[in-house]
């Protein structure tokens, strides 16, 4: 796997902000600007979408990013593709070496299925993605858009023969990715509070957003 | 197998959609080998609850699909399951050829000088399909791509395999709920024949027989018992 570290310094950001497990974080980064997302405690999955702040209809796409690269994982280099195949953003380092986008986001339906009928009132993904936009009405986004996402620090690895795995993560605390805007994107992350999976020990924990450079990202909550 | 109560064949290229309703079989064929047909699949009471790979796959711990497989919607339900399937491997990853994809791999054309033979792309024969029932292009989501084999290597890298697509191959889809089904018969955009295929595909609709308690799909994950315990619990409700 493909480790690369930042120039940049965190006392030199513009924006810098601690989520905790469970809550949303949603923001304009400017074309150009870097934005960088940090595992603080390790093993956590920032659930993240993105669409153009210009055209919020244009949205993230795991499928077009993944066919165009010819690989399924996210590392450093890939470009971050929208469902108009344009670039979105380009991860510029990444000190965990490779990122999920097929196993998609917790939500409490899929909580019954995957787990037991009983788990269905838990926190999940979804529902923070759901509030996220309910309470930003001014990004125009509704549960039409609550495509695919990243699932940042998750490790999913896919077999030759066709299987698919929840593996132990490889990310561990202060560990971090870090993208460059091609366009101006929303940003949109539910830090993940999954109680049920041993991916994040059963322990899900903050993440920090910081930000270089552009305008300072819009607050949602 | 019950009688047929309707069999048609889609020329290569082409769109299409329907909704098929509870307990129908709509088994895909693959006539000549190498079609590729992408599908999406909504619930019509309510067209925001659609496939979802993502749930799809983690939920059944796979990145293919084949026979005993379940296709799910978001919302924790069970659209179709994968009774019977001799092609062994189908998409759900990669996506559709767009008409950039289709113009860079095989040329560009157009109706006014080609007709029918015009080299049509999947995202737009969904943007179609869709449009019909008042979905856009926001409503689209990752679709199913059937007869079409993307493996992966211990790198992450795709390999489409061409060697996978037989004649006669055939997937048995039982339908679990009501439900729109889009479908196109565009190349896989990995497809990296030398020119366009032209592979039709074949379709029968029948009558599902009951699902009884050893059913393959229904047994072949504890996950898939408690999605057939959500249709039970829609369908109560739903007075079907």
């Amino acid at each position: 796997m493909q480790i690369k570290e930042s120039a940049l310094a965190p006392v030199t950001a513009s924006f810098r902000k601690i989520v905790p497990a469970g809550d949303y974080f949603i923001g304009v980064v400017t074309k150009g600007s870097t934005i960088r997302i940090v595992d603080l405690e390790g093993n956590q999955a920032a659930d993240t979408l993105f669409y153009s702040a210009d055209d919020p209809s244009e949205h993230y796409s795991a499928m077009d990013t993944l066919r165009e690269q010819g690989n399924v994982y996210i590392t450093a280099g890939t470009q971050l593709l929208s469902d108009l195949c344009r670039p979105m953003l380009t991860v510029t380092a990444d000190t965990v070496g490779r990122h999920d986008t097929l196993g998609g986001a917790c939500a409490t339906e899929s909580n019954t299925v995957r787990y037991a009928l009983d788990k269905k009132s838990m926190h999940a993904c979804r529902d923070s993605f759901l509030l996220a936009i309910a309470e930003n009405e001014r990004f125009g986004l509704s549960k039409r858009d609550i495509a695919h996402n990243i699932n940042f620090f998750m490790n999913v690895p896919v077999t030759p023969d066709g299987g698919l795995t929840f593996a132990d993560g490889v990310s561990s605390p202060g560990k971090y990715v870090e993208m460059r805007a091609d366009m101006n994107v929303v940003v949109l992350i539910s830090n993940c509070p999954q109680l049920n999976n041993p991916c994040n020990a059963y322990n899900p924990t903050p993440i920090e957003v910081i930000v270089w450079n552009g305008s300072t990202p819009m607050e949602g909550a | 197998m019950s009688d047929i109560i309707y069999a048609d064949a889609l020329p290569s290229g082409k769109h299409w959609s329907f909704v098929l309703r509870k307990g129908i079989e709509l088994t895909l064929v693959d006539l000549e080998g190498g079609v590729n047909c992408g599908m999406l699949l909504y619930n019509p009471l309510s067209m925001l609850e659609r496939y979802n790979a993502p749930d799809t796959l983690k939920c059944q711990h796979t990145f293919k699909l084949t026979t005993g497989h379940c296709l799910y919607s978001d919302m924790g339900r069970i659209f179709c399951s994968i009774v019977d399937d001799t092609a062994g491997w189908h998409d759900t990853v990669c996506g559709n050829s767009t008409k950039a994809i289709v113009a860079r791999k095989w040329g560009e054309t157009s109706y006014q000088t080609h007709r029918n033979d015009w080299q049509q792309n999947g995202h737009d024969s969904f943007l179609v399909e869709a449009a019909k029932y008042g979905l856009g292009r926001r409503d689209l989501a990752a679709n199913v791509n059937w007869f079409s084999k993307v493996a992966i290597d211990d790198g992450g890298r795709m390999i489409f395999d061409p060697s996978a697509a037989r004649a006669g191959s055939r997937v048995v889809l039982r339908f679990e709920m009501d439900t729109l089904v889009l479908l196109h018969t565009c190349p896989h955009p990995l497809n990296p024949a030398a020119a366009y295929p032209r592979k039709p595909l074949g379709y029968e609709l029948r009558q599902a027989p009951a699902v009884m308690p050893d059913d393959i799909c229904l047994n072949s994950a504890p996950e898939n018992a408690r999605g057939f315990e959500n249709n039970r619990l829609f369908h109560a409700c739903c007075g079907h």
